[in-house]
């Protein structure tokens, strides 16, 4: 199938994220004292647990972010017309996931709907609850479906376990390879806890994945897992879909933050004076506006800009896009101030010290001091806001999406399914799958976020140095 | 005499398993009531980790392993913690050595006070008081019912310590640990503290742990001395006997690396360090930097043998070569040149002081008022004053790290101006106090000593890293160094780097602010022996910021004495140190705790503080704390007084004498 690639403006920006995020590791990799931290970061087996989850995520948006338009098939070969509809690599592994769509709200592991609906059976128009179009519609009795649901969930999970077993065994292999050691002492080194990366935590979680992974699968090719919505759609898929969303409001967001925390901070700490006077006021005023007011009203703007502006946003998807991009602006410009605000303090006290003086007794310029004295020593708690932001700003889309003032309403994301899921609520009986699924991916994205920022903050902070 | 405290074979590990780090190694003394035992040794050596192993208050991981500790007839061991903590304050109480950190800054003082009263007293409501008003009276805290009611921020940090002497008083202890009780403070005000705890004890009959790594403490305050060593007691003996022959070499060696009055030879100096507890050890701990070691030493760890009242640990004791005396050559006071390197005058440094909301000036503390001096090319001038003198702010100025106020600077006949202010530092650098914060952790050796060489484009780009490898060993640090970030070095060596950066770009001046008062005593003649050997070869002159006399003798050439903003005093070192004219000179040198026992007039105790460079007394400033002080000097700044050889004070007395 031919296909024209499609560059969105945040697929752009988290591609050069990842760009700048191999090249620091690269970096990092050949400066010892900046490896050492990490190496202690790799040693946790809490951190690396739940960093293996986060890169599933990670992997899941990257895929998501690869977006295309598919050609129409009775286009003319020399002058190929497109779909509007914009889709991504991930939407073509999942294809079925977004294909199948039932009328309306159906249960988690339904093959009715959820509503009673007039229906013809057998030349008379009855009211019952109306067979899915897909979701178990292989069966021909309700009376099969339990013992199905079993046996998918039994074979993806053994599948699971399979696939997981064969992985270890080619881990094991490997490393008593790479290590010279005999495969039984490597077991038993694996098994006592004594290698030097957490092992046994690390093929626990890959197990447990693996194992998720294959029970998902099989029961999502026969029934919807998590239900349907109200149009119908797949709510799985929904899920996994507002994933991208939310890594590109956590990771991006950050991307605006930064530079003008480290700038306005260090600057303000290092120069003091007038030039901190202003950056002072400048955020002082800021942090008295409250963040709904400023990013609801930069949201407007950008909405009316775009009504008024149809012909530069060719696709729905680049008009949600944009009004992604300046969510994270605006939620970047207001968010700077605290880790600012940090750095203006160790700025602060950096500017004393003897090696900055040294330095300055041998006329060193401004802007080298700043470079190679004051931010390598601050860099540390750059990189503990990092990952701290993180999961505050993907709660922090749940909230502006609940609230009406966050993505566009045409965007899959996890506040807008909350807020799907709102008007619901009251019904009886009630409509839970939509909100529980958003609950459990936003649950488990935030925390292993949080389990790898504590793993990063000790590694980094001085002030916990030694004690492990 | 039945002792009051007795340690026996105590030993003390941190950290657990086979990583447990053993601090203190088989340690027994004993101390009787009244007496002051001193434990004395350089950083690292275990003496605080035997203190705190007799209160039971280890940090985390740490516990005592094995041992007996018995106060009077207690079991310390045995107690539980119930009991243990009646003991502590009640039996045995602890000064510690930074009084700021030991007091809760938000709790007033006479709460502080108050609060361990009630606690082993059992005293209530005025009587408390009453007690607390006696306890800083006992310790010469003056107007002490005032005092009471101040938190202490707004103390000096001699009333500071003497408020933490007074608290650990207030449970009537038996026995007083004090943990370098003097370090953080100035000579005059050591000297206060010092005459404190003397009294004190005599007055109480208690007995008293004096930690500490300076020996003239040692030598003017203890009755015995233990001497440890990488967490072993080397040798122990009365004072007396101790300082006038000491057996094991470590004691002889710190006696040797110290400066002292009339050398002006080479120091002694141990190669090498304290070793780290985590090394594996055999036989002597001593042994590798011990001049005398044999074979023996590196398998066999030695045994307590007793020397005409001695114990040491040391196999070859008493047949080591006696000591010889140290050659004493007086500094050649060559001419002077008729043209001096540097030549200050009139430098002022006023920091405003700003209120309200636009920022209006409303003073200045005047940390430099006025301060004119000289250095010719390959001398040394040293400038000697107490914390807050404003010494270290001459040096910054002189470099323009802070703008000076007022004043000329002439450097190798050319003023510095704020135009050609790289030639300034071409030819003037400096070295710092703390060589932890002197260099950038994230910053490779190479990659600090390069920095000042690009900044000041000092030689072609090409030739600047074969420099680097020249200035390593010049300074004495291996080749490999450059390629190495500074944790991986002790104190000392950072020290030598901080000395190669500032030598990087070649100057002709070099400020040393307090470089070696962060160091250990055996690496502080490392290093004064290196800034001396540099100073021959390459014809440095050095203004020497400190506050320690003995260095002073040993390295300068001149020294200025300095007292709130102003040279009160200025002249060659050995008349201004051996004849000092200026009442504030006399009560520093005379301050200085001395090994040698005092000879002549005792000590001049000065009462009082330092006032603050913000409102300074009238007349001559000094006049509030001069035994001498008349009407004249309440009114008048006093002028030069010349003295002869270019000796000059600043003092209405002795002008008024001459």
């Amino acid at each position: 199938m031919n296909m024209q690639p499609v560059i969105l403006w945040t697929d752009a920006l988290i591609f050069a994220l990842l760009a700048v995020v191999l090249a620091l590791v690269w970096f990092i990799r050949r400066q010892e004292h900046l490896r050492a931290p990490w190496r202690v970061v790799a040693q946790r087996p809490m951190a690396m647990g739940a960093a293996l989850v986060l890169s599933v995520f990670v992997v899941i948006g990257l895929l998501d972010s690869l977006h295309y338009r598919a050609q129409l098939t009775d286009s003319p070969a020399d002058k190929p017309q497109y779909s509007v509809e914009v889709l991504s690599m991930f939407d073509a592994l999942v294809d079925e996931l977004r294909t199948q769509q039932e009328k309306t709200y159906s249960a988690p592991l339904a093959m009715q709907l959820y509503a009673k609906e007039f229906v013809l059976r057998d030349g008379e128009t009855v009211r019952d609850y109306p067979r899915l179009q897909y979701g178990g519609a292989h069966l021909k009795h309700a009376d099969a479906r339990l013992p199905d649901i079993a046996r998918r969930s039994l074979i993806g999970l053994a599948q699971g376990l399979a696939a997981s077993l064969l992985l270890f065994c080619l881990l094991a292999v490997w490393q008593s390879h790479r290590t010279h050691a005999s495969l039984g002492t490597w077991l038993t080194a694996w098994a006592g806890g004594r290698l030097d990366w957490p092992g046994r935590m690390v093929v626990l979680i890959v197990a447990l994945m693996l194992m998720l992974g294959g029970a998902l699968a099989h029961l999502a090719a026969g029934y919807h897992v998590f239900g349907t919505d109200k149009v119908g759609q797949d709510v799985l898929y929904i899920s996994l879909k507002s994933i991208r969303t939310g890594l590109v409001i956590g990771t991006l967001t950050t991307l605006v933050t930064l530079p003008l925390a480290i700038g306005f901070g260090i600057a303000a700490g290092y120069f003091r004076g007038w030039v901190d006077d202003i950056i002072q006021y400048i955020y002082t005023v800021l942090n008295s506006i409250p963040g709904v007011l400023l990013i609801a009203a930069a949201v407007l703007i950008v909405q009316v800009y775009i009504e008024s502006n149809p012909d530069i946003f060719d696709t729905a998807a680049a008009r949600a896009d944009i009004r992604l991009l300046a969510l994270c602006l605006i939620m970047g410009v207001t968010s700077w101030t605290g880790l600012a605000r940090l750095l203006r303090g160790e700025s602060l006290k950096l500017r004393t010290l003897d090696y900055v003086e040294a330095a300055r007794a041998f006329g060193v310029s401004n802007a080298r001091i700043i470079s190679r004295h004051i931010f390598p020593n601050v860099f540390h708690l750059v990189l503990i806001a990092i990952v701290l932001d993180f999961s505050g700003l993907v709660l922090a889309e749940a909230v502006l999406s609940y609230v009406g003032v966050g993505v566009d309403p045409s965007m899959y994301s996890w506040g807008n399914m909350i807020n799907g899921a709102r008007l619901e609520l009251a019904r009886e009986p009630v409509v839970w799958w939509q909100l529980g699924a958003a609950f459990a991916f936003m649950f488990t994205l935030v925390l292993a976020a949080n389990l790898f920022a504590d793993g990063v903050r000790d590694a980094f902070d001085p002030r916990l140095g030694g004690r492990r | 005499m039945k002792p009051l405290l007795r340690v026996d074979q105590l030993v003390t590990e941190i950290g657990h398993g086979a990583d447990a780090l053993r601090v203190v190694d088989g340690v027994s003394f004993q101390i009787a009531a009244g007496e002051t035992y001193a434990l004395l040794g350089e950083s690292g050596c275990g003496k605080s980790m035997t203190a705190l192993s007799l209160m039971r208050l280890l940090p985390d991981g740490g516990r005592i392993v094995s041992g007996d500790i018995r106060l009077g007839e207690t079991d310390v061991r045995a107690l539980p913690e119930r009991d243990m903590r009646r003991v502590r304050g009640g039996q045995m109480a602890m000064i510690f050595q930074e009084p700021m950190l030991a007091l809760n800054p938000v709790i007033k003082v006479g709460e502080q006070i108050a609060e361990a009263l009630v606690l082993h007293q059992g005293l209530r409501g005025q009587a408390t008081w009453d007690a607390a008003r006696a306890l800083l009276d006992a310790v010469g805290v003056p107007d002490a019912t005032r005092r009471l009611d101040t938190y202490p921020f707004e103390l000096s940090g001699g009333l500071r310590q003497r408020v933490m002497i007074a608290m650990a008083l207030a449970g009537q202890p038996r026995l007083l640990i004090a943990d370098e009780p003097t370090t953080a403070l100035d000579v005059t005000i050591q000297a206060q503290v010092l005459d404190v705890l003397r009294s004190l004890r005599a007055e109480r009959q208690m007995g008293m742990l004096l930690i500490t790594h300076d020996l003239g403490v040692v030598a003017e305050n203890a009755d015995r001395v233990g001497v440890m060593y990488a967490g072993e007691l080397v040798e122990e003996g009365a004072r007396d006997v101790f300082f006038s022959a000491p057996q094991h070499p470590y004691s002889r060696m710190l006696f040797e690396a110290l400066p002292r009055p009339g050398d002006g030879g080479r120091l002694t100096t141990i190669p090498g360090q304290v070793p780290k507890l985590d090394d594996p050890m055999r036989g002597c701990r001593f042994a590798p930097r011990c001049p005398f070691a044999v074979a023996r030493c590196r398998d066999e760890s030695p045994d307590w043998q007793a020397i005409n009242g001695q114990r040491v640990r040391c196999h070859l004791a008493g047949a080591l070569p006696a000591r010889s005396a140290r050659e004493v050559t007086t500094h050649a006071n060559s001419t002077q040149t008729a043209q001096a390197l540097l030549q200050v005058d009139g430098l002022k440094v006023h920091f405003p002081i700003r209120r309200g909301l636009i920022q209006r000036t409303v003073g200045h503390v005047r940390a430099v008022d006025d301060v004119t001096l000289s250095i010719q090319a390959g001398r040394t001038l040293a400038l000697v004053g107490e914390s807050g003198c404003g010494k270290t702010t001459v040096g910054k100025a002189l470099l323009r790290l802070i703008e000076p106020t007022a004043g000329r600077i002439v450097l190798g006949g050319e003023t510095i101006t704020a135009k050609n202010v790289s030639t300034l530092r071409r030819q003037a650098q400096m070295v710092f106090q703390d060589p932890f914060s002197s260099l950038n952790p994230r910053m490779r050796v190479a990659g600090i000593l390069l920095e000042g060489m690009d900044a000041l484009r000092v030689g072609a780009a090409s030739e600047r890293r074969d420099a680097v490898a020249q200035l390593l060993r010049q300074v004495g640090l291996p080749d490999d160094t450059g390629g190495r970030y500074p944790h991986a070095f002790s104190g000392g060596q950072r020290q030598r780097i901080a000395i190669a950066r500032a030598l990087a770009v070649s100057p002709r001046l070099v400020i040393c602010d307090e470089p070696t008062s962060a160091l250990d005593v055996s690496v502080q003649a490392q290093i004064l022996n290196l800034l001396k050997d540099l100073q021959d070869s390459l014809g440095l002159a050095y203004l020497f910021i400190t506050h320690n006399l003995a260095v002073v003798e040993y390295l300068a050439h001149e020294v200025a004495v300095m007292y709130l903003g102003r040279i009160v005093e200025h002249g060659a070192t050995g008349d201004v140190l051996r004849a000092p004219c200026h009442p504030y000179t006399l009560a520093l040198v005379s301050a200085v705790p001395r090994i040698e026992l005092q000879t002549g007039p005792g000590i001049i105790r000065l009462a009082g503080d330092q006032p603050s460079p913000l409102n300074p007394p009238s007349g001559c400033h000094f006049h509030p704390r001069c035994p001498h002080a008349s009407e004249v000097c309440r009114q008048t700044y006093p002028d030069q007084t010349a003295v002869g050889g270019g000796h000059w004070v600043r003092c209405h007395w002795v002008a008024g004498q001459a």
